[in-house]
């Protein structure tokens, strides 16, 4: 049902998406787990040159485990020949499989985990347990194509420190993703709309749009962390990133800061003005993103991998493109391009890996201008390696999400608390899935968000990460 | 010799039962062993080793509100799926069987009722997760949805929004529910019908008795016994429910909006797999063993007085 990779999309939307197999009762977890594990020693380190700088050994075999979703796994298998070019005498035991999180589960109970894998989607239990290693030595080694800049200084902003925890870091995410409002740019040349850059100018576009016959919006809203990005961004325009620095950091009060409440009352106006799609509160992300695609609705908020999410139904020359959140008022404190931007599906070596040198190099290759051209051909996403897409024009919607990176630069936000504190995530999305069907307002949506941060904060046994 | 004949057939006898047994032991026994021991640990899901912590884990589920609320939606399924299952089943089995009346001699069911039979059948063949996909767009909430549809065509009101609305969620997938469950036990009972004998409808028919009377003074109690069977196995299933929620529920299957559709065993899965709390999650799954044995326990007592009683 979910059309593309949910860790990815998890690890950004920060919802859960896991649909799983029918599991009943107690015994099904418990299958083997109690077994023990056992360690193994990591070969390498032989002979460090500018070309091998983490010294794998030549013939030493390769454990890599993928996650095959909506992206297919050809990207990978692209990254394996690669490996293999460099490395001729490696066996590559490959395994990419939409269940790999169950695998990967059972690979580090035993203490067999693979020399690189996909986080999984609790995958900060992990990092909790010292199962994934610190990847500083892969961030300091030399590019693989781009000559006299380390791996560290060929990735866009935040793509280090989202992988960051405890002043390690441990995960490396390779897609860039970044989310907005999509809109059909041919339907509104069409029409002669123009996209607002202020929220009141949405408000009046919103009922040009629905005189002209068709919804204003639609949403996910089976999904709220769909909606939920767009308030968070609005209000960290208004009132700065700090905003949502102290919303991960679950300083109270927080969530009731006005610049947050006046992006949820707004945001919500597009529910209490009937600016949707009727019945949209109980759409998943599918059934919205298709009415969308017929043109029942013009705007849906969504992340960059929408357009590839839809590419077998999207009506030729729907020509769709994403335009940031409009800014909430002309006192804002970040200028509107400002756009939630972030680094999302993310890469481990586990601390067991029989051959995490060769996990790193791997992860070197993938961060490669070749192997990122590759993965953006073929999936119409963006990697987190900077700048090599800039001559490359693939389609609208690809297109028009790095335009959005680019201009953006610096003022690209982002948020963390879901990813840190999945509880907190579940309370937030309950909330925002109430807001936008009406049943609750601003205040009250603000209230409950809250109190589910002060359980995590005044809960001594939840781990707590800073920025 | 005899102590020694006797050791053989002890160690014969001890082999021979071992054999079957130890699967059994096994894959079932050691399984729930295991769960018990993890309930109380707190373990994250990803290492070999375990923190114990005694019952804390038990304690902690007397405390959270998110439970009590799907212990209360499992125990509303609990009344309605099996009430509900039970009498369309009976309803159409007895049609489908002894229920037709053209006018001509013998006991038969209605016109159609072998293509009826089929047609029944067809939910229980699907997989749990398509049911639950193909429902959620039936209940699509826009004027696209194939209900909304329906009642726009009627005239009967604006889009409604099944899933999406705490009053309605939990309802939504309830009638799933029974839609999957149905055509099982029509099967069921139909078996069970085909062995009473004619004689007894014939000679209700010629004693001038409709299909009502026929129904409760002839097929009800005959069938006593495949009832009870049948409120356990839909009781169990009730308990269950995690493949209708975590497909058609809000929230990203999260039991919502809201919580609105919690069921214990989604709830476990999102505290294992989400929240990565295996511990707590396996004490969910030890309370929802008991409650299950308890469930069977209580319905064997009921049905062990009833015969007395017959």
């Amino acid at each position: 049902m979910d059309n593309r990779l949910p860790l990815t999309r998890r690890s950004f939307l920060h919802r859960g998406a896991v649909t799983g197999v029918a599991l009943g009762s107690a015994s099904a977890i418990a299958g083997c787990a109690t077994s023990g594990g056992g360690g193994n020693k990591s070969v390498g380190h032989k002979s460090v040159t500018s070309n091998n700088p983490f010294g794998v050994k030549a013939d030493a075999p390769l454990a890599v485990d993928v996650f095959k979703g909506g992206d297919g796994d050809a990207f990978a298998r692209y990254d394996v020949t690669m490996y293999q070019a460099k490395f001729p005498k490696a066996q590559v035991a490959y395994r990419a499989d939409p269940g790999i999180e169950a695998i990967l589960q059972k690979a580090f109970v035993q203490g067999k985990p693979p020399d690189v894998g996909p986080t999984t989607s609790d995958f900060i239990n992990l990092i909790a347990d010292h199962q994934v290693t610190d990847l500083a030595g892969l961030l300091d080694a030399p590019a693989f194509d781009t000559p006299d800049k380390t791996v560290r200084q060929t990735l866009l902003p935040h793509t280090v420190e989202t992988g960051t925890y405890d002043k390690a870091t441990y995960v490396l995410n390779y897609n860039s993703e970044v989310f907005g409002n999509w809109y059909s740019k041919p339907l509104f040349d069409k029409h002669g709309w123009e996209y607002p850059k202020t929220w009141d100018e949405m408000i009046a576009l919103c009922a040009t749009i629905k005189k002209a016959g068709v919804a204003p919006w639609t949403f996910q809203g089976k999904y709220p962390g769909y909606t939920l990005s767009p308030i968070l961004t609005m209000a960290a325009k208004a009132g700065g990133p700090e905003v949502l620095t102290s919303i991960d950091s679950l300083e109270p009060n927080a969530w009731k800061a006005d610049s947050v409440i006046s992006a949820a009352t707004a945001f919500q106006e597009i529910v209490t003005k009937k600016y949707i799609l009727p019945g949209s509160a109980g759409l998943t992300h599918t059934q919205s993103q298709l009415y969308w695609t017929q043109g029942k609705a013009a705007f849906i908020p969504c992340g960059s991998w929408l357009e590839n999410e839809m590419s077998t139904i999207t009506p030729k020359g729907f020509g769709m493109v994403l335009g940031p959140t409009p800014s909430l008022s002309s006192s804002d404190k970040m200028p509107f391009e400002a756009i939630q931007a972030g680094p999302a599906g993310g890469w481990i070596v586990p601390a067991q890996a029989a051959n995490k040198y060769g996990g790193y190099e791997f992860l070197r290759i993938m961060l490669s201008r070749k192997a990122s051209t590759e993965y953006s051909k073929l999936t119409h996403s963006l990697t987190t390696v900077q700048g090599y897409a800039d001559e490359l024009s693939i389609s609208s919607g690809f297109d028009s999400s790095r335009d959005a990176i680019r201009v953006a630069g610096a003022n690209a936000v982002t948020w963390r608390f879901g990813a840190w504190y999945p509880q907190l995530e579940t309370a937030v999305e309950n909330a925002t899935g109430e807001l936008m069907a009406g049943r609750i307002d601003a205040g009250q949506w603000a209230t409950r968000c809250q109190k589910g941060a002060d359980a995590i904060a005044k809960d001594s046994s939840v781990k707590k990460y800073t920025d | 010799m005899a102590a020694i004949a006797r050791r053989g057939r002890t160690s014969f006898t001890i082999l021979m039962l071992g054999i079957p047994l130890s699967p059994y032991v096994i894959f079932v026994l050691s399984p729930y062993a295991q769960s018990f021991y993890i309930s109380l640990t707190k373990w994250s899901g990803f290492t070999a080793t375990k923190t114990w912590v005694g019952f804390a884990n038990y304690n902690k589920l007397l405390h959270d509100s998110v439970f009590w609320t799907s212990l209360r939606h499992n125990a509303l399924a609990l009344v309605l799926v099996p009430v509900a299952t039970i009498a369309l089943a009976l309803f159409f089995a007895s049609m489908l069987n002894v229920g037709g009346r053209r006018g001509r001699a013998g006991i038969h069911g209605v016109r159609g009722s072998a293509v009826y039979k089929v047609i029944y059948f067809f939910p229980s063949i699907l997989s749990i997760a398509v049911i639950g996909v193909l429902w959620s767009f039936v209940y699509d909430s826009t004027d696209n949805g194939l209900l909304n549809g329906a009642l726009r065509a009627f005239g009967l009101g604006g889009p409604v929004d099944w899933l999406g609305n705490p009053g309605s969620a939990f309802y939504a997938i309830l009638v799933v529910m029974v839609w999957v469950s149905v055509g099982f036990y029509v099967v069921l009972f139909t078996a069970a019908m085909g062995a009473i004998p004619h004689e007894l409808y014939e000679a209700a028919l010629i004693d001038g008795a409709n299909r009502w009377d026929t129904f409760w003074r002839l097929t009800l109690p005959l069938l006593w016994d495949s009832i009870q069977v049948a409120v356990i196995f839909i009781g169990i299933q009730a308990l269950d429910l995690f493949g209708l929620v975590s497909t058609m529920s809000a929230a990203g299957g999260a039991g919502g909006p809201d919580n609105s559709t919690q069921v214990v065993s989604n709830y476990l899965y999102q505290s294992a797999f989400k929240y990565g709390q295996f511990g707590y999650a396996s004490a969910m799954g030890v309370a929802l063993f008991i409650l299950t044995l308890l469930l069977a326990a209580v319905t064997f007592r009921l049905s062990r007085r009833e015969r007395v009683e017959g």
